[in-house]
């Protein structure tokens, strides 16, 4: 047995003098940390196996733990920091890519925390939206270039279908199997009460959730698990995802361990087999292809659906964003570089991609200056983490966004960014039947609700404190940010004035 | 000091307009009457009119006006101006001096009429010509500043009051069949007479009140149809919506108030079916045109002048009928100044436009008048 | 004491009423002048013509009349008095009055009553003989309003968003039923005769100022509306 030389991370501290040996921690830690030490009476830990995800610390009836990070140092060395060192030897001992999940933990640039929005004093007045009519309501999907008459003259209904969102958030794509049944239907009952979708992700629809169809984004992916006519026929639009924040240009890959029972039926593969979702689709080797699935999607469907395309942000973005909106898709879905993720290489997840500001606001000026903004609406995801994100990135230029990872905090997920090793104790990102009964559907339907609800009043507070009484006036308002210590170049791709300017 | 174009200057407002709506000519000096009256919503910043049906005699050209800060800027654009146009007639506009008004530029007008070789290779139309022609001037010949360009009407402002702007343009020797006015309140010192109000294009002119907040979602959207908002004012940007809805969507009036004022979602709830659909299509078409925040306007055009207030109407607007003749104004004292005893007067509700047309001649009593 | 007011200023109206004195004012050919009356006490002012804005703002008492119709802001944080327009009265009228009257013959426009409060003994009344225009009441915390639709065919006498955020007072419209959009937050009942008991003496009012007859009003009947909760904000917010 090799030396491991990985010290842990954590140490768990737990008071003596409070803990009534109950052995809750140990029941509910599905890492095993927590047993009891008959002989001498106590509770023990191993502390190697911790991840941090505060199960135990919640339920402790005592409050007798508590998790801290473990002070336990290599000699300080500012270039070779304590997880680099750790990184070389679990590499050094596996010979594996180092795989991570949720968004990247490294301390890039938020640019949405150096951006400030405006409110009115004397020319115009704030209106308070707990009394004045204050709208959310978003549609997203194409617009006609020219609007034409019948011979009775009265205008033409030319809208192409779309989708009609209460409030401009959508819970972004993640797979059953990624993530329990029991997470998917709060994501989809909130969706339902919410008036907004939530997304299938690529791991198909399990069938007791048709029921919520018109609030759901079916997505196809590379690996088209479980896509079907039905399938395609009852989700309220259709995603193809082409790539995704943390991990651009990357496939997916769901262990046949976890292909069992539903999931296999869901995602129409045999029981136990590898779940391999390809990094391209096999059909798309270039944009005109990319028309060629709009379309067949379309076809299939009978022009009843909008098309997303979902795309990772990287360098080229705003070039990308132009050939999708002249693909025929109806929604461009933008999944910045901090986006979450249920397993990616870690050197992926931290060092690919561009922060979504930053394409958010070079796709909506390139559509705009080639005049074709109307022919695509913007989703725009990759860690929008409270409603000011959400009133920055409009402002910006997108129609709606995305969240995942705010979705999954509410359902109680801790961050622990352990989702790929399948033993979420919150019962979010496990398939393990006693760790998914934890999360009770109709309690984190009202948790989302609940967010969204709080979320989408504060919206509402800040439109109404720039005098917006209607979302799309906030839409690409530009005008209604300023940067704060951001350089000229900054500023310039944003499209936004500094501070005092 | 920055002027308009390179700083966004919010303003307040008051504005006042008068229609006849059989076409008899009122003068100009009855409007200059009426906007002086709302003195104290005006600080001396910039005043403005518009006045329709005055120039009789040359009614096929179209009549720009343009400022130029330089004899250079004049030498350049009139260069422009006549490799694009047949120039039938130019002058200085006739103006007087006014203790209140300074600083004055160079203030010319020309009777012009598109090259018909010119106009027939840009495969455009005569409108579109001409409205590219006045966006490529304003936005590419510095010192010059087309600030009308319509047929048989003219726009007349500068930095003042408007009372004294009146009297600058000697406005008494015009007669029309429709003026409006603009006494502005600018938050600062605006450097330049091309920020005052009415902006116009085309036969197009807009007075406004309010400072609109949905401004840079509105400018961003109709730069995409080849309008550049130079000025960066509420006004600039509300004339191009309606000359996008109007003239290139050929969108009624009605209609494109419906889309700048769109009614609210649970207003449109409650409509029957039909408008209910109608209603959503052009809000949801149209919706990066929705214009929010205060504002009332008024929207003169060839023949017509429509009054609109925000859907929360939050800007004060009063109208008002004499016999054939139309008012409106911020407030109504503005009406009362010239015209004391009124058949009806009314506040229009916010969100709905009161828009009347000149009754057509041959028909007489026909009245083609919507207002309600 | 007569004021020609043709060719004054507010200010010398103001600066004319003030050296009155306590004798009663009456001002002719009024149009526009602003501020009018605004902090009197017990004086009368009659004015003949048009009033501009901010008519009889912060009045603590006494009584203005107007023959004519009013602009915008009337009675704008009044505490006591009363104010009689015969004719229509602008946008946001009565904002934020805390005691004292108004009477309007005629319409009103957007906002009417906004905010109108009330504290201790004072419950200011605001009285529309027309219709109202949006918002009326809105966010309305106490005293009354009285909107009678009189010479109008609409079966309801108000615009859309009446009561919005209301948390309050009462309204009485004199409607054929209730308004379309008629808010969730808020209760109505058809006014019963307690109800009608107690604007009695604002109707006898309103009758003997304009000459309406109480016969005409009582052909229709009153709703009564008030806010379900006079919190109801509270479940808005989690403590950070």
């Amino acid at each position: 047995m090799p030396v491991s030389m990985i010290y842990p991370e954590f140490e768990i501290i737990r008071k003596e003098d409070r803990c009534i040996h109950c052995r809750l921690c140990e029941r509910q830690c599905a890492n095993e940390v927590h047993r009891f030490d008959k002989e001498h009476g106590r509770m023990l830990a191993d502390e190697a196996k911790c991840v941090d995800c505060h199960r135990c610390v919640a339920l402790c009836p005592t409050r007798a733990l508590k998790i801290v990070k473990s002070d336990h140092t290599f000699r300080p060395n500012a270039n070779w920091g304590e997880e680099t060192i750790h990184d070389i030897y679990r590499q050094a001992d596996s010979g594996g890519v180092l795989l991570a999940a949720m968004g990247t933990p490294k301390p890039y640039p938020v640019y949405w925390d150096k951006i400030l929005v405006n409110a009115s004093q004397v020319t115009n007045p704030p209106i308070d939206p707990l009394r004045e009519p204050m709208e959310t309501r978003t549609f997203l999907g194409k617009k006609p270039h020219q609007v034409h008459r019948g011979p009775d003259g009265r205008l033409k209904n030319e809208l192409s279908p779309g989708l009609s969102l209460d409030t401009p958030i959508l819970f972004s794509a993640m797979s059953y199997g990624s993530i329990s049944l029991n997470a998917h239907k709060a994501l989809a009952k909130a969706a339902e009460k919410l008036g907004i979708c939530y997304n299938t992700g690529e791991g198909g629809l399990h069938e007791d959730l048709y029921q919520y169809g018109s609030n759901t984004i079916v997505q196809v992916a590379s690996g088209r698990f479980g896509v079907h006519k039905q399938y395609l026929n009852t989700g309220a639009a259709i995603e193809i995802k082409m790539g995704q924040g943390a991990k651009p240009g990357i496939g997916g890959h769901l262990p046949g361990a976890k292909i069992a029972g539903d999931i296999s039926k869901t995602r129409m593969i045999p029981q136990g087999a590898d779940s391999i979702s390809p990094a391209p689709h096999h059909d798309i080797y270039s944009i005109e292809d990319l028309r060629q699935l709009v379309y067949s999607l379309k076809e299939a469907t009978g022009y009843q659906k909008p098309i997303l395309v979902k795309v990772a942000a990287v360098h080229n973005i705003a070039a990308i964003a132009s050939g999708i909106a002249r693909s025929g898709a109806d929604i461009i879905a933008i999944d910045g570089f901090r986006g979450g993720t249920g397993a990616a290489p870690a050197r992926i997840r931290d060092n690919i991609g561009i922060p979504i500001e930053l394409a958010l606001a070079a796709v909506d000026q390139r559509l705009r200056e080639e005049g074709i903004r109307g022919d695509v609406s913007i989703v725009a995801g990759g860690s929008i983490r409270e409603s000011s994100d959400v009133v920055k990135a409009i402002a910006l230029g997108a129609d709606a966004v995305y969240i995942g990872t705010a979705a999954l905090l509410a359902l109680g997920c801790h961050l622990c960014r352990s989702c790929h090793a399948g033993k979420c104790n919150w019962g979010i990102a496990t398939q393990q039947p006693d760790l998914v009964k934890r999360l009770d559907p109709e309690e984190g339907a009202g948790r989302l609700v609940n967010l969204v609800t709080a979320w989408t009043r504060e919206i509402k507070e800040m439109m109404g404190g720039m005098g917006i009484n209607s979302v799309e006036a906030l839409r690409g308002n530009r005008m209604m940010l300023r940067g704060i210590g951001l350089s000229d170049r900054e500023l310039s791709i944003l499209g936004i004035k500094h501070a005092g300017e | 000091m920055k002027k308009e174009g390179q700083i966004r200057i919010p303003s307040g407002c008051a504005l006042s307009g008068i229609f006849s709506k059989n076409g008899t000519p009122v003068a100009g000096d009855k409007i200059v009457t009426s906007i002086a009256v709302m003195h104290d919503r005006s600080n001396g910043l910039g005043g403005g009119f518009a006045g329709y049906g005055i120039y009789p005699e040359f009614q096929d050209c179209f009549a720009l006006h343009i400022f130029y800060e330089t004899s250079a800027a004049r030498q350049s654009c009139e260069e422009f101006l006549d490799q694009h146009f047949e120039i039938v007639n130019l002058s200085k506009i006739p103006t007087k001096k006014v203790a209140g008004v300074i600083d004055e530029p160079q203030i010319w007008r020309y009777f012009a009429l598109p090259l018909p070789h010119k106009l027939a290779a840009s495969q455009l139309d005569e409108k579109e010509y001409v409205a590219r022609c006045v966006i490529k001037v304003n936005s590419e010949i510095s010192g010059s500043y087309i600030f009308s360009s319509g047929k048989n009407m003219g726009v007349f402002k500068a930095v003042g009051y408007p009372e004294d702007v009146g009297e600058f343009y000697r406005l008494e020797e015009y007669e029309g069949y429709c003026w409006t006015a603009h006494g502005r309140y600018p938050t600062n010192t605006p450097g330049w007479w091309g920020g005052a109000h009415p902006f116009s294009l085309l036969d197009y002119s807009i007075v406004h009140n309010g400072e609109i907040s949905s401004y840079d979602a509105n400018r961003r959207w109709v730069e995409m149809f080849g309008y550049r908002c130079t000025l960066q004012t509420d006004t600039e940007v509300i004339t191009y919506i309606f000359d996008y809805l109007l003239r290139r969507q050929g969108l009624t009036l009605e209609e494109a108030a419906h889309v700048v004022a769109a009614p609210f979602w649970s207003t449109i709830a409650r409509q029957l079916p039909e408008d209910r659909e109608a209603y959503t299509y052009l809000r949801n078409v149209f919706s990066s045109l929705l214009v929010t925040g205060p504002f009332s306007i008024l929207f003169g055009f060839e023949g017509g002048l429509m009054a609109l207030n925000d859907r929360l109407k939050l800007r004060s607007m009063v109208a008002a009928e004499k016999g054939d003749l139309f008012y409106v104004a911020s407030e109504e004292c503005a009406i009362r100044a010239v015209e004391p005893e009124l058949d009806r007067l009314w506040a229009p509700r916010g969100g709905e436009p009161v828009i009347v047309r000149l009754n057509k001649k041959k028909e007489g009593a026909e009245k083609l008048c919507q207002c309600q | 004491m007569v004021i020609q007011a043709e060719l004054l200023d507010f200010q010398a109206i103001n600066e004319a009423i003030r050296s009155a004195g306590n004798s009663p004012v009456e001002i002719h050919g009024c149009c526009g002048q602003r501020y009018i009356g605004d902090g009197l006490a017990d004086q009368q002012v009659e004015i003949f013509g048009t009033p501009g804005n901010a008519l009889g703002a912060y009045l603590n008492g006494g009584t203005i009349l107007v023959h004519g119709n009013a602009q915008d802001a009337v009675g704008d944080t009044m505490n006591e008095g009363l104010i009689c327009i015969d004719g229509l009265s602008g946008d946001a009228t009565g904002y934020s009055m805390r005691g004292g009257s108004i009477f309007v013959h005629g319409n009103v426009g957007y906002r009417a009553g906004i905010h109108m409060k009330e504290y201790g003994e004072q419950k200011p009344l605001l009285v529309v003989g027309g219709t109202a225009g949006s918002f009326l009441g809105e966010y309305q915390s106490g005293g009354t309003i009285l909107v009678l639709g009189l010479h109008s065919k609409d079966p309801v006498p108000v615009n859309n968003f009446c009561g919005m955020g209301m948390y309050g007072g009462r309204i009485y419209l004199r409607a054929e039923h209730l308004p379309s959009d008629f808010s969730s937050r808020l209760t109505s009942r058809p006014a019963e005769e307690a109800d009608l008991k107690e604007i009695q003496p604002a109707l006898e009012q309103f009758c003997r100022l304009f000459g309406e007859s109480m016969e005409e009003i009582r052909k229709k009947p009153f709703y009564v509306i008030t806010p379900n909760s006079s919190s109801p904000y509270q479940q808005l917010y989690a403590a950070k």
